[in-house]
């Protein structure tokens, strides 16, 4: 990890209009990726994690979607003011993404084969015999056994794990600067999540790839992610160095998400920690901090407005009026 | 592969052996006969009719012998046509069915498909309320109205198309046009429905978005991804649509006055004519569990997810 941020996300906005109202599902994500570095992104479900990363590479499905502002700067160019031919061609080479579940990731009708190549030699220029060369060099990376034999099969006759080594080869299979996945490892026997992060880490290591890790799991977090994003009800509460954060989480959701996860190191009886409360509704969300019904320390000024951002050392920025001048009360 | 198709072929056998029975059997106990409407026959000619047609053997005598004749491909004289055997009754009528039905389902693909795909595409836009209404139109309306309205406009007030009549006839082939048409339009709304859903659904499907993280363009997406799986849904209505269509239609016979099997079948029915229903009964059977039994395979080479063993 170095000091070079590759993709700026700037107060980003992204819309859905369903019957009900306008859902904010996005609402005013701002963080920074920096070359080689491993972010993670975790948050309830509904929180906004998948759609920040689809708006990313600009694949709301419109309608219903909208991205209602902000900007994504990948090497300082806005990947959301580009036409689709330019940002064509920093899908799948640049930036590439893996989804939660592998089975239904892949094309069915298509081989394996069929579906690496198309990529290489859409952002390569290879030829086919030597984007299939290339394939099978990537899938044998990822851990797939006589990849030469298996990359002309259909994806069915690949179980999940595997399906996934496919993901992690295709999406890297053009040296990405930036390889976002989405829970890659929610949909697999906890068995096998291990292995898959395990070789996800060690070749995006390799190739210096950085990641946008998503996932529910601040173990996976803990064990892989450099830089923290906790995200609430379509914002990031808190951010910073996951370490750090560890060690000391300030904002009320991460001290409890933290809280909630069952450690082994520490000796007691207690009952496992759980948030109280539902996840919040983001369909007509007032500008309220969504997390005051939930928070033990919820103040009055919680339930009229959004806290600013209050930053501290190291990178770190948490969103909660008991940080953001509101401490008179 | 093959081991699969000879076993589905062989298992054609004993489905087409309880057709032939169910046929036989429900025939017969429908109220009236081939004869109860027959003005005034004596009791003497009756009988001489019921003996002619072994119609006084007992039932399962009459049985055994039209299976054996069915076996033979011999579906016996009709009882109300008395100079043509059931055998010539369909040669005459079935093929003119089957060009026809042919010709209207292929325009009804052909169309539907692609008015299928545009809609799909362009969901929720004036294109897809514009096919799709025409669409609902195509259902709703029944083709004794479509018809005569495709005639009265092309053919009377136009005079594009000659109304009616058989390629037999002075105007050749351009009277297979109108009728064809006609014949066409339920199928060609049907299809159109089905393959904009189907589409609409792949086009949600995790493995379009992943195409389209891949950053390949629009048309490959659509072209190379999509279309496949969003079209076999199509192949498997084939099947019955092709032995509905191609097996008549009462309507746009008699609207278009074509010598097809659909008029027959009517009539056969009206007048109790029982081999010549069950011939046509039969017939149908078979080119329904054929069509299907080719839709399966095609849909075997088309989705390697299905394995045949
Ligand atoms: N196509 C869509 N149409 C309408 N609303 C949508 C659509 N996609 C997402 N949303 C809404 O956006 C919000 C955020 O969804 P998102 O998928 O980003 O959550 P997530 O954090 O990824 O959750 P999960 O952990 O379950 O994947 C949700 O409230 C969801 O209902
Ligand atoms: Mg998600």
């Amino acid at each position: 990890m170095t000091n070079e941020v590759i993709l700026q996300v700037k107060d980003l906005k992204t819309y859905f209009t369903v019957d009900e109202g306008l859902v904010k599902a996005v609402d005013g994500v701002s963080f920074d990726l920096h070359k080689g570095e491993t972010l993670g992104i975790v948050g309830e479900s509904g929180s906004g994690k998948s759609v920040t990363n689809l708006s990313v590479i600009n694949l709301i499905p419109t309608p219903p979607g909208k991205i209602a502002g902000g900007q994504v700067l990948f090497h300082g160019k806005d990947l959301l003011a580009m036409p689709q031919a330019e940002i064509r061609q920093i899908r799948g080479n640049k930036i590439s993404m893996i989804f939660q579940d592998p089975m239904t990731s892949l094309n069915p009708f298509l081989k394996v084969s069929t579906q690496m190549i198309e990529t290489i030699v859409l952002h390569q220029g290879l030829d086919k015999d030597a984007a299939k060369q290339k394939a099978i060099e990537m899938l044998k990376l990822a851990g797939i056994p006589a990849p030469e034999k298996r990359i002309d099969q259909y994806p069915h006759q690949f179980s999940g794990g595997m399906r996934q080594r496919v993901m992690i080869a295709m999406s890297l299979s053009c040296n990405p600067e930036i390889l976002i996945a989405d829970e890659p490892t929610s949909a697999l026997d906890v068995t096998i999540q291990a292995q898959i992060l395990e070789i996800m880490q060690e070749l995006t290591k390799r190739l210096g790839t950085a990641v946008i890790l998503i996932t529910h799991s601040l173990g996976v977090v803990a064990g892989t992610c450099d830089t923290l994003c906790v995200m609430y009800a379509g914002r990031i509460v808190e951010r910073g160095p996951t370490d750090v954060i560890f060690e000391d989480p300030k904002h009320p959701y991460t001290k409890g998400l933290i809280r909630s996860v069952p450690r082994l190191d520490v000796e007691n009886s207690e009952r496992l920690y759980s948030i109280q409360g539902q996840p919040p509704n983001v369909i007509d969300l007032p500008d309220c901090c969504p997390f005051y019904p939930r928070c033990e320390k919820a103040m009055d000024i919680c339930k009229k407005k959004y806290p600013a951002i209050a930053n501290f050392e190291q990178g770190r920025a948490v969103s909660c009026w008991l940080y953001s001048g509101a401490k008179d009360e | 592969m093959s081991k699969y198709i000879i076993r589905r072929a062989l298992s054609l056998i004993p489905t087409m052996f309880i057709i032939v029975t169910l046929s036989f059997f429900l025939v017969r106990f429908a109220p009236g006969g081939p004869f109860s409407s027959e003005k005034k026959v004596t009791e003497q000619v009756l009988q001489n009719l019921l003996k002619k047609y072994h119609m006084d053997e007992p039932l399962g005598k009459q049985y055994l012998r039209y299976l054996g004749d069915v076996l033979r491909g011999d579906f016996g004289p009709s009882f109300r046509y008395r100079d043509s055997t059931v055998n010539q009754l369909i040669a005459q009528t079935l093929p003119n069915s089957m060009m026809l039905g042919t010709i209207a389902l292929s325009m009804a693909l052909f169309a539907g498909i692609g008015v299928g795909i545009v809609s799909a595409l362009k969901q929720n836009r004036w294109q897809d309320y514009l096919a799709m209404s025409f669409a609902v139109v195509g259902i709703s309306i029944p083709l004794f109205v479509i018809g005569p309205l495709l005639q009265l406009i092309l053919g009377l007030k136009l005079r594009w198309l000659p109304i009616s009549g058989w390629i037999t006839s002075r105007d050749g082939w351009k009277t297979l046009i109108l009728p064809a048409l006609t014949l066409s339009f339920p199928y060609f709304a049907y299809i159109a429905r089905l393959s904009r859903a189907s589409i609409l659904e792949v086009l949600r499907s995790d493995y379009v978005r992943t195409a389209r993280a891949k950053g390949l363009s629009e048309r490959v997406v659509i072209g190379k991804h999509v279309l496949k799986g969003g079209l076999l849904p199509v192949v498997s209505y084939l099947g019955p649509a092709f032995s509905g269509i191609i097996t008549g239609s009462l309507v746009v016979e008699s609207v278009f006055a074509i010598p097809g099997i659909g008029r027959v079948f009517v009539q056969s029915a009206l007048n109790r004519d029982y081999t010549l229903i069950m011939g046509e009964v039969i017939m149908y059977s078979l080119i329904l569990v054929t069509m299907n039994f080719i839709v399966d395979i095609v849909y075997g080479f088309l989705d390697p997810r299905i394995s045949y063993k």
